[in-house]
């Protein structure tokens, strides 16, 4: 049982120290394969939807109606106008909510509330998103009928986790003694949130919206029973249901048709294309502008 | 001193009634000043408690106007708890407590209707880190002077903040550009200029050069020179020559035998380093402690 080794022995492995190594290297690998599939994953699913979706880009395409029901003819235009407009109405209803959420968190709440809030924020943005579809089918478009406006609503309820968490680390790593030298020229709590807080942090926060945004406007579950039944023409008014890109890709799949089924491919193409810009752009320009910030 | 030039307490300065059976702290040398020299702190038996934690205890002393007044003494000593005390930056520690007198020109620094803002607005603040904002030179400036209604001749205004710390030469060509492109001690003047554009009453300094060489150490301690003409300066240090060169007068804070920090001698400066009458200032400022 003697374990000191012979230190004129060569260092070379020897004894279990061989076996030792040949599981190390065979986790190692494991580890290595796992990673290397998951990018995989991601990058056939990227030539795939190139390769069907190409053909059917053009700019008429993303002019044009929607196409009957047999696919023949037209294009996306009208659930591109109705996605942006959702994403829009969402936006406007969960940017302000979550980045107070963040201030609130960061600022205000005691360690007792913070733990709950965040909890409840990361239980919200695990939900099922046809959960809150069918909240909100339930709350509003029961008794008004389906909307642009329940749709912008329920892609909001996507949005606000998102934004809020995103938001609140960007405020926290807004350095303290900025916050202390703001206190320290006499200027009030809110003063020093709205001119130094905020603004430090705004590339975190926009960065964070831009990413929710791209999440909801891929949402479909959300959209399933609260903006349905919309027509083929372009339509901006929230009052009445909007169209949107991935309903529309849902859609025209399910129709079968051939020249629905191309177009599907094409609308999966631009929506893929938009969310994956906007994801590493946000990226990008949020590690830029935090550099030129100090953070 | 001779006990014909004794000089009579300052007004302002109300008699406290100890409500201890603590002996009075007699380490403390009392030297009051003649009554042209203003007190603006005046603190007795000040003590801070974090928690249920004792980290300051029976700070007794006046701060006069327009000197500069040095904290010295070993890390941990509580002579930065004590000055944050001064313009209330503790109050949003947690646990925080502070006990004793503690006034501003006579009015209780720490009374219920004391509004800590108002407090910032004339008591300023340079920290040890500088902590410009990540906004423009112009902005980090006029931001805070803005806000507080100083809106006439706010161009002039930096001016002649900036001027003030030693600063305007070097920047004067790029104010719109981003304070974050300073070297370490052109961002320390900038934060002075920042404090002192509000025209405060006081200026707190925490450790303003330890972060800094020795050249923008010796242009924020001529800063200091000339800042106390028009402002009372109150500067924290661990550099006992800093202390020796900048102070009118300095206090020096040590642990006491409990681990807790506490004032152990306060007089003018020359004085305070020539014949210090307590032992453990003695040791500590000839280097045999610390």
């Amino acid at each position: 049982m003697s374990a000191i080794p012979d230190p004129k022995h060569a260092l070379t492995a020897s004894g279990n120290l061989r076996r030792r190594q040949l599981v190390s290297r065979a986790f190692e690998t494991a580890t290595v394969l796992a990673a290397a599939l998951a990018v995989a994953v991601l990058l056939i699913l990227i030539y795939y939807v190139v390769k069907h979706g190409v053909s059917a880009i053009s700019l008429s395409f993303f002019t044009s109606d929607l196409p009957a029901y047999d696919g023949v003819g037209g294009g996306i235009g009208p659930a591109l106008v109705g996605t942006i407009e959702m994403a829009l109405i969402a936006t406007i209803i969960a940017l302000p909510t979550g980045v107070l959420t963040a201030l609130y968190l960061s600022q205000f709440a005691g360690p007792r509330g913070d733990r709950i809030l965040r909890l409840m924020l990361d239980l919200m943005a695990g939900l099922p998103t046809i959960i809150v579809g069918v909240f909100v089918a339930g709350l509003i478009t029961n008794r008004f009928g389906p909307s642009g406006l329940a749709g912008g609503l329920a892609l909001s309820i996507v949005e606000v986790p998102l934004i809020a968490r995103a938001s609140l680390e960007a405020i926290s790593r807004v350095p303290q003694i900025l916050v202390e030298a703001s206190d320290a020229l006499g200027m009030a709590r809110w003063r020093g949130i709205v001119g130094v807080v905020l603004p430090t942090a705004s590339s975190g926060i926009v960065t964070a919206t831009i990413l929710a945004v791209a999440r909801a406007s891929g949402e479909t579950a959300p959209l399933l029973f609260t903006s349905e039944l919309y027509g083929q023409s372009f339509s901006v008014d929230p009052r009445h249901s909007l169209a949107s890109v991935p309903l529309e890709i849902f859609q025209l799949l399910e129709s079968g048709y051939s020249a629905s089924v191309s177009k599907a491919w094409g609308a999966a193409f631009t929506l893929m294309v938009v969310i994956l810009a906007a994801n590493i752009g946000a990226r990008v320009w949020l590690r830029r502008s935090e550099r030129k910030r100090g953070l | 001193m001779s006990l014909t030039e004794s000089p009579l307490p300052s007004e302002g300065v109300r008699p406290r009634v100890r409500l201890t059976d603590r002996a009075p702290d007699t380490a403390v040398v009392e030297r009051r000043e003649p009554v042209t020299r203003e007190v603006v702190f005046h603190a007795r038996g000040v003590s801070v408690h974090y928690g249920a934690k004792l980290a300051l205890d029976e700070v007794s002393l006046d701060i006069y106007r327009n000197y500069a007044t040095a904290f010295i003494g070993p890390s941990g000593c509580g002579k930065s708890t004590f000055l944050r005390c001064l313009n209330r930056m503790n109050d949003s520690i947690a646990g925080f407590k502070l006990g004793g007198d503690l006034q501003y020109y006579g009015h209780d620094l720490y009374d219920a209707r004391v509004n800590r803002v108002e407090v910032r607005r004339r008591i300023g603040m340079v920290f040890q880190k500088p902590n410009p904002f990540p906004k423009s030179i112009y902005e980090n400036i006029a931001w805070a002077a803005r806000n507080l209604g100083m809106r006439d001749n706010l161009d002039e205004r930096v001016e002649r903040a900036l001027r003030d710390a030693a600063l305007w030469d070097e920047v004067k060509d790029r104010l719109k550009s981003s304070a974050l492109g300073l070297s370490g001690g052109q961002q320390q003047r900038l934060c002075i200029a920042r404090a002192i554009a509000i025209e405060p009453d006081v200026v707190l300094l925490d450790e303003p050069a330890s972060a800094l060489d020795p050249i923008a150490t010796a242009s924020i301690e001529d800063l200091i020179h000339e800042l106390k003409a028009r402002y009372t300066i109150v500067i924290v240090t661990h550099n006992m020559q800093q202390a020796a060169r900048v102070a009118d007068k300095t206090a020096f804070f040590s642990l006491d035998q409990a681990r807790v920090g506490t004032l152990i001698e306060y007089d003018d400066t020359p004085k305070l380093f020539s014949s210090p009458t307590d032992r453990r200032t003695r040791d500590y400022i000839t280097g045999q402690f610390g």
